[in-house]
């Protein structure tokens, strides 16, 4: 690839990202169960639309459309860093136990103690920050190595999917209400879900381009990172805690949405290159725009039921993935 | 004078072990390693280079200890070419160089003219200009060990320390490498310190020879002393004569009678 190509094929990625996030928003704003024609959207937007229509928009479609955007953004950067720092062209949030952990910790709160089912997204995501942090802990040796967390982080994951299992079992007649958290999903989503996550994930989506130059000299390898002067050790575990977090703070109030953090930076990868200069912002708007692109098929193509918009991206986001790695090498 | 020193270093990794091992690197010189494989050559590379951390010991650079100095700091000092890249990322040649000189941009953003002008520089010393915009994926071997080696050098080092760099490389890569180095020795007064497996460039191209049998520092002196047919009899158990023509040694094997370079 020739360095004007690539030039000219990041600038026409990066138009492509933007018109579909513009897209993306238009859809989820005027699709639904009512439709509301862009004209109307703009006069709402203006502040002299019809009521109806400012109630749908203002009330249901605008803020669920925010969290489906940041928790996009927030999943696929979360997969970006640790593809950086894994070396594991899988790694993607599960492998760090966010899933599993966020999981346990939500099932509990819903069948267990469901009067305190109000602080769900707390212990969600206090459940996947300390999985990780118990990864880490079992991975470390003198510093943590890739593979030890990799194999750290299958065993988490076992005991954990393992305690989960257990608890629907012991508490089958309550499974119902958690089905629909547990393959992800925006049905529901407002206002109240914005705040709780808005200022966390933008400022750990701040905090991520601080890990741009670190995770580009990673690429060259460990041994040559430590030469040019990085603490290739410390810089790791900060990663893997920044993408934790990143990762938890969408685990919290969407649930187990899979596929996002794993598929979106493979995708942007193919298209622009392993620079973390771009492949970094580029997966951020790539996931915020997947995931309320796919949340708005979602909730429209099967009404009047709406699809938990985890399960719809799994099923996109698999057979794309094995078309991928069959047409091009990944790693 | 000294550039690095090693005071009774031990090391142990699995059946391997250094021990209290002492020896000197001189300044602005070209200094050779060599020895048998498992000897203990690239793990004493490392160890120079703070990829491992003795056990017992001091490891000396200019009179201060190594584990003193902060690894941005040291990284301005000494580097090391590794034996080879684990990863290779898919950019250009110049992008690759101007890694060099990320221990000088910590703290800051974005290159400096300076560091342009040094990119620049390294570029050159290894004629690098015309493939400067090419991607890495693109180069032969012998392009690409250059590459690596313009990085190093925009690094701005003292100590340049080289793993086995001609692995890989035919004959004319071999010899282009090694009189790129002597240039940069002599016009730079940077201090080179090789492995290299091939006696007869270490003996052509080095001021010193260090020869390491078994973790331990066998003899060191100059080609002429150390290049012996008695050398070779007892730390590579071979049975060839050593001759020297025009400073440049021919080994030849006594079995064979046939000439190896």
């Amino acid at each position: 690839m020739k360095i004007e190509v690539r030039k000219r094929r990041r600038m026409n990625v990066f138009v492509l990202l933007v018109a579909g996030l513009l897209l993306s928003v238009y859809a989820g704003l005027s699709f639904g169960a009512v439709s509301v024609p862009l004209s109307d959207i703009i006069n709402v937007l203006k502040g002299d639309g019809k009521e109806a229509f400012a109630n749908i928009i203002y009330q249901l479609r605008l803020p669920r459309i925010l969290v489906g955007l940041l928790v996009g953004a927030c999943l696929a950067t979360s997969g970006a860093l640790l593809q950086g720092v894994m070396k594991n062209p899988l790694a993607d949030p599960g492998i760090i136990g966010v899933s599993a952990g966020g999981g346990l910790m939500a099932m509990i709160t819903m069948i267990m103690y469901p009067q305190y089912s109000y602080l769900l997204p707390y212990t969600a995501y206090v459940g996947a920050f300390a999985s990780t942090l118990c990864i880490y802990f079992f991975a470390w040796d003198k510093g943590a190595s890739p593979v030890k967390i990799v194999l750290a982080g299958v065993a988490m994951n076992a005991l954990l999917g393992a305690m989960t299992n257990g608890i629907m079992v012991l508490y089958s007649d309550r499974v119902q209400s958690v089905i629909g958290w547990l393959s992800g999903g925006l049905n529901g989503r407002g206002w109240y879900h914005f705040g709780i996550i808005f200022p966390v994930a933008i400022v750990m989506l701040i905090l991520s381009f601080f890990a741009i130059k670190p995770i580009n000299l990673l690429l060259l390898g460990d041994d040559s990172a430590k030469l040019l002067g990085q603490h290739v050790e410390l810089v790791r575990m900060l990663i893997i805690f920044l993408a934790s977090f990143l990762a938890g703070i969408a685990v919290s109030v969407a649930g187990l949405i899979g596929f996002v953090g794993l598929v979106v930076p493979h995708m942007i990868r193919l298209l622009i290159g392993e620079d973390y200069r771009f492949l970094l912002p580029y997966s951020m708007l790539g996931g915020a725009v997947l995931v309320v692109l796919a949340d708005t098929v979602a909730r429209t193509a099967f009404d009047p039921i709406e699809l938990p918009v985890g399960i719809l991206l799994a099923a996109l986001g698999a057979p794309f993935f094995i078309f991928l790695l069959r047409k091009r090498r990944m790693v | 004078m000294q550039a690095l020193e090693t005071r009774n270093i031990s090391f142990q990794q699995g059946a391997f072990h250094l021990h209290d091992l002492s020896l000197a690197i001189e300044k602005g010189k070209v200094t050779t390693i060599v020895g048998p494989n498992g000897s203990g050559k690239s793990t004493l590379f490392k160890l120079f280079a703070k990829l491992l951390k003795v056990r017992q010991g001091e490891l000396v650079l200019n009179n201060e200890s190594v584990y003193e100095i902060g690894r941005n700091d040291f990284s301005k000092k000494i580097t090391l070419l590794l034996q080879k890249n684990d990863l290779m990322p898919n950019i250009t040649v110049r992008e690759l160089v101007e890694y060099g000189r990320v221990p000088y941009q910590r703290g800051r953003k974005g290159k400096t003219f300076e560091d342009k002008e040094i990119v620049n520089w390294a570029l050159e010393e290894c004629q690098l200009e015309k493939y400067q915009d090419r991607m890495l994926t693109t180069l032969s071997g012998g392009e690409l060990q250059r590459v690596r080696i313009a990085m190093a050098l925009a690094q701005k080092t003292d100590i340049l320390l080289l793993d086995e760099p001609t692995t890989y490389l035919d004959i004319a890569h071999v010899i282009e490498l090694m009189e790129l180095m002597k240039r940069i020795n002599q016009k730079y007064q940077v201090t080179i310190v090789m492995v290299l497996h091939e006696l007869a460039y270490a003996g052509a191209y080095s001021d010193s020879i260090i020869v390491m049998k078994k973790g331990e520092v066998y003899t060191k002196g100059s080609p002429l002393d150390v290049l012996t047919s008695k050398l070779l009899k007892e730390v590579y158990e071979v049975d060839a004569t050593v001759a020297f023509q025009n400073g440049f040694p021919l080994i030849i094997p006594n079995q064979t009678n046939q000439m190896i370079i």
